[in-house]
């Protein structure tokens, strides 16, 4: 394990990844906010309890790989790798600027840590395929984590990657979906039903959790049970997630896939997320 | 073309009735050389010394002589069933990790289905991935299913992406390593089975990124591209009979285009300038070269032999390429007309 700062609580890293998303996405006024406060505490687990990776060398061989699908959730992920100390934190000012390493959609050859470009939704899963059987080839002892969420299912490639996943057996991959039932045109729900997911996922032969995604204790139990697992399949966490967790004027927000936020807004919303912290 | 499903053909017992030409149909005459399945024993030639050297399939080894290395190969080769979205990610995944992959499907499938992540798994990463793919244009009888008559123009507007488009077994064996050799994409179409050879007869090699020019001629400039170099020669041999002198120009690296040759050529005064290609009309070689000689201020008497903006039919090839106008009768028909106004 290479990390800093185990004496910090995954509680705190969680925070501190919603806060430097809430900075984030002041300096834009608007973005994919509720995703990133709701993804956090999956993000905290994966970071800092899960995954073994150097904040000096994110190109490290041995490094566990993260590969974020979702491009429009790099809010989230800029956010952890702000807290992982692989992008300083004084760069969130730049986010979505001209020049930035911090562009509004993630991608690989703009940020040190994103390793995919992501965003044209599906194809994080199947690159994480090759990824994984490339390790597989290296005997490698690296894993791929690959973060995709539950809007993100209506794509065919998904079903691809999840039976050619199952069929190969790779117990190296660790798939993460952020179910918050929210997505461009409504409640993914309702878009298209893609329950149940966890006998879809055995089905395709995967060792399936699902969890509260903001129950930390839970994620680190179901990061531990994915990584200790023996048998010889894919590991899947479906974690449920809240839109907007910890900020609970933007959590009541019917349509928050897209979050405006008022420039007097987003130091309320620090101070709630900050009173939550204490509470 | 229009067509009525509801009118019975006439059907005539005693006429020879020429058959569907099957997908693995080879474009090779009956009294033509040829090699067998020349990409799947040149990738293993090259894979000896290259264990970055993965092969990929979306169940179609066999189809895109793939099988050869599958065999030679077994356990760098990947069956990614028949998913061609998975297949061009797996392979961009497989890249990423520093390996070298193969992947072979048809140019349909390519070039329409897993566009996408053709573009942004693989091209705007600048990974290493070859993407091998048979039936090119038109090279199957069985109708715009699996005639990838649009595939160059979709690629050639793909940033970061060589397109190779090879005449025959020859060029394929030597091109294959220089993929190999080159960083970055690359989009192969190919000819597979047994592909007729050709271009060891005029003691021709294969530049990535290089035009040759196979034979000289002082009234008409061929500039072609896949078989129809092979065409282009035949026609060549045809319009001797005529006196009439034909220099046919090889491109087969379609992107980046070797412009100052096919300039230098095009600018010869006198000559009758003919781009030939297998390919739609829109938005492939022919298209390329006009403009780029318009843009340099190059304006020969200039024509196109290309298959028609048209879904086309299903049927036999050799009535196919003559309905189209790409075989060797239609080309020198149509360049003696040319010639003749």
């Amino acid at each position: 394990m290479t990390k800093a700062g185990h004496n910090i609580s995954l509680a705190d890293r969680a925070f501190n990844i919603r806060r430097h998303a809430l900075k984030m996405g002041e300096v834009q006024g608007q973005g994919y906010i509720a995703q990133a406060l709701g993804v956090a505490d999956v993000l905290a687990v994966s970071y800092f309890h899960a995954m073994t990776y150097r904040p000096d060398d994110p190109e490290w061989e041995e490094r566990d790989r993260f590969l974020l699908s979702i491009g429009h959730y790099a809010i989230a992920l800029y956010a952890a790798l702000i807290e992982a100390g692989i992008i300083p934190e004084d760069e969130y000012i730049t986010y979505g600027g001209d020049d930035s390493r911090l562009p509004m959609s993630g991608m690989a050859a703009y940020t040190p840590g994103m390793e995919i470009t992501g965003g044209s939704l599906g194809q994080g899963l199947p690159i994480a395929i090759g990824v994984a059987l490339a390790l597989k080839r290296k005997k490698s002892q690296s894993r791929v984590y690959c973060l995709f969420s539950d809007g993100e299912i209506d794509e065919g490639s998904v079903w691809e990657a999840a039976m050619s996943a199952g069929s190969y057996g790779l117990d190296n991959l660790i798939a993460i979906v952020d179910v918050n039932n929210m997505q461009a045109d409504g409640p993914s729900k309702s878009i298209l039903n893609f329950e149940p997911l966890v006998p879809k996922f055995e089905a395709f032969n995967w060792h399936t959790q699902r969890v509260d995604g903001n129950d930390i204790d839970a994620l680190v139990k179901a990061f531990d049970a994915a990584k200790n697992a023996t048998d010889k399949k894919p590991r899947i966490i479906i974690c449920d997630t809240k839109m907007a967790k910890g900020v609970d004027f933007l959590e009541a927000r019917e349509r928050n896939h897209f979050l405006r936020v008022e420039a007097d807004e987003w130091a309320k919303a620090l101070e709630v997320l900050e009173a939550g912290r204490r509470a | 073309m229009k067509r009525n499903k509801y009118q019975r053909p006439v059907i005539d017992l005693g006429a020879e009735r020429l058959k569907t030409s099957a997908m693995i149909a080879s474009i090779a005459g009956a009294d033509q050389r040829t090699k067998p399945a020349p990409f799947g024993h040149a990738l293993i030639e090259v894979a000896k010394n290259r264990p970055d050297i993965v092969g990929l399939t979306a169940d179609l080894a066999k189809y895109t002589d793939l099988h050869v290395f599958r065999d030679a190969y077994p356990d760098r080769f990947y069956q990614m069933g028949m998913a061609e979205q998975l297949l061009m990610a797996t392979a961009a995944g497989m890249a990423r990790e520093g390996f070298t992959p193969f992947a072979t499907t048809y140019a349909v499938f390519a070039a329409r289905r897993a566009y996408d992540f053709i573009c942004l798994a693989i091209a705007e990463e600048e990974l290493n991935v070859k993407i091998v793919c048979a039936l090119p244009g038109l090279t199957t009888g069985y109708g715009p299913s699996h005639q990838a008559t649009e595939d160059v123009a979709i690629f050639r507007g793909l940033p970061n992406m060589t397109i190779i488009d090879p005449c025959d077994a020859h060029e394929i064996e030597q091109a294959v390593p220089a993929i190999a050799a080159h960083k970055g994409p690359v989009y192969m179409r190919l000819l597979r089975g047994n592909v007729p050879l050709i271009l060891d007869e005029y003691g021709y090699t294969f530049e990535l990124g290089k035009a040759k020019i196979i034979r000289d001629g002082g009234d008409v400039l061929i500039i072609s591209s896949g078989f129809m170099t092979m065409r282009a020669l035949e026609t060549a041999k045809a319009l001797e009979k005529d006196r009439i002198k034909a220099a046919v120009l090889h491109v087969p690296t379609i992107k980046p285009l070797d412009v100052e040759t096919i300039r230098r050529e095009a600018a010869k005064t006198g000559r009758l300038v003919v781009v030939a290609e297998n390919h739609t009309i829109v938005g492939g070689l022919g298209e390329a070269v006009a403009a780029d000689l318009l843009r340099n201020g190059i304006t020969p008497n200039f024509h196109q032999i290309a298959l028609p903006d048209e879904f086309l039919d299903a049927g036999a090839l050799p009535t196919l390429h003559d309905r189209y106008g790409i075989s060797t009768e239609a080309m020198t028909k149509r360049v003696k007309q040319w010639l003749s106004r």
